[in-house]
């Protein structure tokens, strides 16, 4: 198992920067998801983790050694790639041999060590089959054993669920966080759902354009995110942003005044989670524009004075029907603000309803 | 039925016509006493006799055949066609492409041309390329590789121009592996050896089967090479099959002896196919349709 260090770590390819300056650090044993929209430099980040493409500048340490000039090869790193990989003209007990085929093991052991780690992912059966005749998921889960079976100190996954249907994932992002759990391997999974981060990791990785928008735990990057990018990027349905332009304690919005607790002057970007928005007697006039059933809760869609609104309630039913007039109700510490040029959240500042706003029956 | 004849008749036809009626009429005059007159005077079976009987040349040709094939195989069109491949493929694209490049001159070159310049390498005398350093630069005694070691010249002749061809079709299988296997090795702490051993073989089995199967039947039958640099000489030393049986028929005139010996070597390259057919299980390499047809 190993603390895995970055520091400054950056990798272009001629004028095209994947990854830009990035420092990290993961705590042995710690399950880290790197989230981010496509080609954001999550793959080549792992990559470079795993030895397979070497950093353009920067250090990266195992346990407090440096790796960049060690091979591939003498990493001991398992990975699981997104197509999975495995040697097509082997079958699956050849591949999961394969990797201690390298390793000194005691005679004998090597067999005994590829049938634990089978009945770890629950492949035993399928040992002698080849890849092309397995499912997806199972063929996900012999890659998994192939990275496992070394007993790496570094476990990669890339995006090893995405050709998953959705029952399948979601019972292998339970089997998955439970097997880092029982060995302890310090894991960084890659993906670019939102639901399995914060689901499956300690800590999330946002990135954006080969950059680290922000680092912390599921519920920092969903109640106090760094930027808009990544208060945008987690949640589902998105956040509602509306900008507009603040005079100190209040920002015009549409038609509309919104009053401002903490100050802010120029343009500004209010944030508003479609699950913090709810329906009540007073409040912000508007009318239903659309009605999105998602299972177990519906999506509205609102017309208001301040702009278009998606608005969540639980049911699965709708209550209310098209045209009809609502109101809508939030607590201004559920609300975030951005400055509208930098897009970095303003910490202290929060928005709320202007009293006139509240009072109107 | 119609659809048959539409889709099939004229790869049949081509059949018949460039493969199926040279073989009869080599069937034909290989039993006539057919010489340099074009006269046929009897039907016979002394052809056969006289190769059965002791034509000592024509046991010599097949050993010399036998050596020349494998040699060159072995040596060039497969192994070194790999080794090409494979080193090609490994450095960066640009400086890859450029040595492949190179390594097909000689076939674009015309074939005369390609003969003059090996007879230019192993001239004789200080002059040629080739003792231009070993007795030019080293000072060690003219190297005549004509008359002492003939053998190894056609092979070489043969075998810088035959590797080409491996190496492209070795190239492009080796391209067409997702690079992620390669990866995989990788991260699985498998070295170049390894990954050339675990990973790259067995995804290019069938081009190599190919390969050999392909190139065993083109060199039974080519001689141009061999015709053009060493007429078959000094003495018989490099008198392959092929050019003698070239050399009984067109050069001495014995026609109808020509076509018997032609004709074996049809059998001699059809049981060769069907052997490395067997040998190589072919059959599973030629992968089953996934679409029925009708
Ligand atoms: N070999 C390469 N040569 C040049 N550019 C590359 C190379 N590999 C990746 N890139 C570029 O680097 C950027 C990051 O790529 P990367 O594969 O890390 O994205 P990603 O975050 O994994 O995306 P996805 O979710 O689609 O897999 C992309 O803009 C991509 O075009
Ligand atoms: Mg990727």
């Amino acid at each position: 198992m190993a603390r895995i260090e970055l520091d400054n770590i950056t990798k272009a390819w001629g004028d095209v920067v994947a990854v830009e300056p990035t420092d990290l650090t993961i705590d042995d044993g710690e399950f880290v998801a790197i989230l981010g929209p496509s080609g954001c430099g999550k793959s080549t980040t792992l990559f470079m983790l795993a030895g397979i493409y070497a950093p353009t500048g920067g250090e990266m340490k195992f346990d407090g050694h440096v790796v960049n000039e060690v091979e591939a090869k003498d990493r001991n790193v398992g990975i699981v790639f997104q197509s999975y990989a495995l040697y097509p003209h082997m079958t699956v007990r050849e591949n999961i041999l394969f990797p201690l085929k390298f390793k000194d093991i005691p005679a004998g052991r090597a067999p005994e060590m590829v049938e634990e780690t089978a009945r770890l992912v629950q492949v035993e059966e399928f040992l002698e089959r080849r890849p092309s005749q397995l499912s997806g998921g199972q063929q996900q889960r012999v890659a998994l054993a192939r990275a496992l079976v070394k007993s790496p100190q570094l476990l990669l996954l890339d995006e090893p669920l995405s050709n998953l249907d959705a029952t399948l994932r979601l019972s292998m992002r339970t089997e998955i966080r439970a097997l880092q759990r029982r060995t302890g391997v310090t894991t960084i999974l890659v993906t670019h759902d939102q639901i399995e981060a914060t689901t499956m990791a300690d800590r999330i990785i946002c990135m954006s354009r080969g950059r680290v928008e922000q680092i912390g735990a599921p519920e920092d990057l969903y109640r106090r995110p760094n930027s808009l990018f990544v208060a945008s990027f987690i949640g589902a349905p998105p956040i509602n942003t509306l900008s507009g332009n603040a005079t100190g304690n209040a920002v015009s919005l549409g038609d509309s005044v919104l009053a401002l607790l903490g100050e802010a002057r120029g343009v500004v970007t209010v944030g508003l989670r479609p699950e913090h928005l709810q329906f009540a007697d007073q409040g912000l006039p508007g009318r239903i524009d659309g009605i999105e059933p998602m299972g177990r809760e519906i999506l509205y869609l609102v017309k208001t004075p301040l702009g278009d609104l998606r608005v969540l309630e639980a049911g699965s039913v709708p209550r209310r029907s098209a045209e009809q007039e609502v109101r809508l109700h939030f607590a201004p510490e559920d609300t975030l603000v951005f400055d509208g040029a930098s897009e970095d959240r303003l910490p202290d500042v929060h928005a709320a309803l202007a009293e006139e706003t509240k009072k109107r029956a | 039925m119609a659809n048959f004849a539409l889709f099939l008749g004229p790869a049949l036809v081509l059949l018949a016509l460039f493969f199926v009626f040279p073989v009869i009429v080599d069937i034909a005059i290989a039993f006539t006493d057919m010489g340099q007159t074009l006269q046929v005077k009897e039907f016979t079976t002394k052809n056969f006799e006289r190769m059965l009987g002791g034509d000592r040349r024509l046991s010599m040709a097949l050993g010399l055949t036998f050596i020349y094939v494998l040699g060159t195989l072995a040596i060039f069109n497969v192994t070194f066609g790999l080794v090409l491949a494979l080193t090609t493929t490994a450095i960066p694209d640009r400086v890859g492409s450029f040595f492949r490049a190179v390594w097909l001159l000689p076939r674009m070159s015309p074939s005369v041309v390609y003969a003059l310049l090996w007879a230019w390498v192993v001239d004789p005398t200080e002059r040629g390329l080739l003792n231009q350093f070993i007795n030019g630069a080293f000072g060690f005694e003219v190297y005549d590789m004509m008359n002492d070691h003939p053998m190894m010249l056609i092979i070489l002749a043969n075998g810088f121009i035959g590797a080409s061809m491996g190496m492209i079709i070795f190239t492009s299988a080796i391209r067409s592996i997702p690079e992620h296997l390669f990866f995989a090795a990788r991260a699985d702490g498998a070295g170049g050896l390894h990954i050339v051993w675990h990973v790259i073989l067995p995804a290019i089995r069938w081009p190599l089967s190919f390969i050999t199967v392909y190139q065993t039947l083109s060199l039974l039958v080519s001689f141009e090479y061999i015709w053009l640099i060493t007429n078959g000489g000094p003495f018989f030393d490099t008198t392959v099959y092929a050019l003698y049986v070239y050399q009984r028929a067109f050069e001495h005139g014995q026609y109808a002896y020509g076509a018997a010996l032609a004709l074996v070597l049809v059998v001699i390259g059809i049981a060769a196919a069907l052997l490395m057919w067997r040998f190589m299980d072919m059959k599973r390499l030629l992968q089953q349709p996934r679409i029925e047809v009708q």
